[in-house]
């Protein structure tokens, strides 16, 4: 057993997986709220479209739109890196949670602030950016941290795409020297993300609160 | 994991095989001439006694040893060579008793005398020779390349800085890194996923055993070609449990027969869908250099 490129690999691994992680966390955070947005759109067609988006990524499996990315469009053409590829479609997938979040946020505000910003003469834009969104973020915080605990441990899913993440490290080196208990170091070092992921949302959670209080 | 599912499989078709009993051996093929019989006590003399010869084959490697679920019979390269033995002992090719002979029960099955001789892809190499004994060497597999047609690799030289998929866990990944040091290894769960990703152009190259890959370019020979021959070298011995020179011998003569008349290649063509080479020698050690 060559104890170096053990480690090597499961450090590639832990960097994959935060890498994978935050890109697409950053991606699915503002595309997910994007289309929230237009699914509480005064809008007819954008309220579709987004429902649309929302259902379908919902309800596929993600192995499946990993594979579409990694395999399928390709033959239209259209090859991604593999990395660029797992970080897309963990987007395109987490964002659709992401959505229906921010719109049970946005919906959970009374009408009345709405009717007040009209009668202040905000448009729609203005409303959202000055008198929603600010107090729908504080509200979805803990919701969106499962969201995004959720989507780290997702990305184990990449490895069936070689993207070299910790999985896809652990599943080489277990073929490779094998040691089956590498799987259980790996969860330990899934372990290193969320968990400090977990008390971060946990923190954030406690601040809005305090907020809302004064 | 690819152990577990094999070994599912595996139980799977033991269970189909005892829920269905095997049809008897036919008669048909009874028009050769049986071999006088062996010397009192000698395994070849118990088969003749017999009136069968137990072999174990795989059931589930295409081309050499497969189950072919409509007819309920193993069909392949492997199972032909069993019958060419059971026409020389008996006169008659089905005087066989088939048993299911998976690469980690089949040394066993030798030493135990579940089965008379294994015949199931067998690579012969040092280690195994001190459990068991083997025939002559009666087909030669070796690691190879799968790469598009229009491709311009042509050998395991061409591959620095080209992307070549393989298995995860395989013995196919260890040896293409040492002989392709500079070649972008990607590793995949299965061959069939390597050859997609290929299919999608994001391969270059697929490297395994070249019987794997023969099965993948005969599926689709417009889009595929195996290059770079065979740049390691697997030959397949017929296992006999230690102690039984005079079956030995039988199985030698039965395989010398077949390479020298041209039957080899007949079964070959008959089994493998590529242009069949010259016969492999009978000296393992001198095919891969030990």
């Amino acid at each position: 057993m060559n104890a170096e490129s053990w480690n090597l690999l499961l450090r590639i691994g832990l960097i994959t997986t935060a890498g994978l992680s935050i890109a697409a966390g950053l991606i699915s955070l503002v595309l997910g709220t994007v289309i929230g947005i237009f699914r509480v759109s005064p809008v007819g067609p954008l309220r579709v479209l987004a429902s649309g988006y929302v259902e379908f990524f919902r309800n596929i499996p993600l192995l499946i739109c990993l594979a579409f990315i990694f395999y399928g469009l390709p033959k239209a053409g259209i090859t991604f890196p593999i990395f660029e590829a797992g970080v897309i479609g963990l987007s395109v997938y987490t964002a659709a949670f992401v959505a229906e979040v921010v719109r049970a946020g946005l919906q959970s505000i009374g009408h009345g602030q709405i009717e007040a910003g009209r009668a202040l003469g905000l448009s729609y834009i203005q409303m959202l950016r000055l008198v929603l969104l600010p107090q729908v973020f504080g509200m979805v915080i803990p919701p969106l941290g499962t969201v995004f605990i959720a989507l780290v441990k997702n990305t184990s899913v990449a490895s069936a795409i070689v993207v070299p993440e910790l999985m896809y490290q652990a599943e080489v080196i277990a073929g490779r020297y094998f040691y089956p208990n590498v799987f259980l170091i790996a969860g330990f070092m899934y372990l290193i993300i969320t968990l400090p992921l977990a008390l971060l949302v946990n923190v954030m959670e406690k601040r809005s609160q305090i907020g809302h209080r004064r | 994991m690819k152990v577990w599912r094999l070994l599912m499989v595996g139980i799977v078709i033991a269970g189909l095989l005892a829920a269905c009993t095997a049809p008897p051996a036919g008669t048909s093929g009874s028009t050769g001439k049986a071999m006088p019989k062996a010397a009192d006590g000698t395994l070849l003399r118990k088969i003749q006694d017999r009136g069968k010869i137990v072999v174990g084959v795989k059931y589930d490697v295409p081309m050499f040893g497969l189950l072919n679920p409509t007819s309920n019979k193993v069909e392949g390269f492997d199972v032909d060579v069993a019958k060419e033995i059971a026409a020389a002992i008996f006169g008659n090719p089905d005087a066989i008793e088939y048993k299911e002979a998976v690469s980690k029960n089949r040394i066993p099955f030798l030493q135990d005398g579940t089965v008379d001789l294994v015949i199931s892809t067998m690579t012969v190499n040092a280690e195994r020779e001190g459990q068991i004994d083997f025939s002559n060497v009666y087909y030669l597999a070796g690691q190879s390349l799968l790469v598009p047609k229009a491709s311009a690799i042509a050998s395991i030289n061409d591959l620095a800085g080209k992307k070549v998929g393989t298995a995860k866990g395989s013995t196919s990944e260890q040896n293409i890194r040492k002989m392709a040091p500079k070649a972008d290894v990607q590793l995949f769960d299965g061959y069939a996923e390597a050859v997609a990703a290929m299919d999608a152009g994001r391969l270059d190259a697929v490297t395994t055993d070249d019987n794997i890959l023969i099965g993948f370019q005969a599926k689709e020979p417009n889009k595929w070609k195996l290059v770079g021959g065979q740049f390691t070298k697997e030959p397949y011995g017929i296992g006999i449990a230690k102690g039984h020179p005079e079956t030995v011998e039988m199985v030698n003569k039965v395989l010398a027969d077949l390479k020298k008349s041209g039957k080899w290649k007949e079964l070959y063509k008959k089994n493998i869908p590529t242009t069949p080479p010259e016969p492999p020698i009978d000296n393992w050690r001198q095919i891969v250099g030990q």
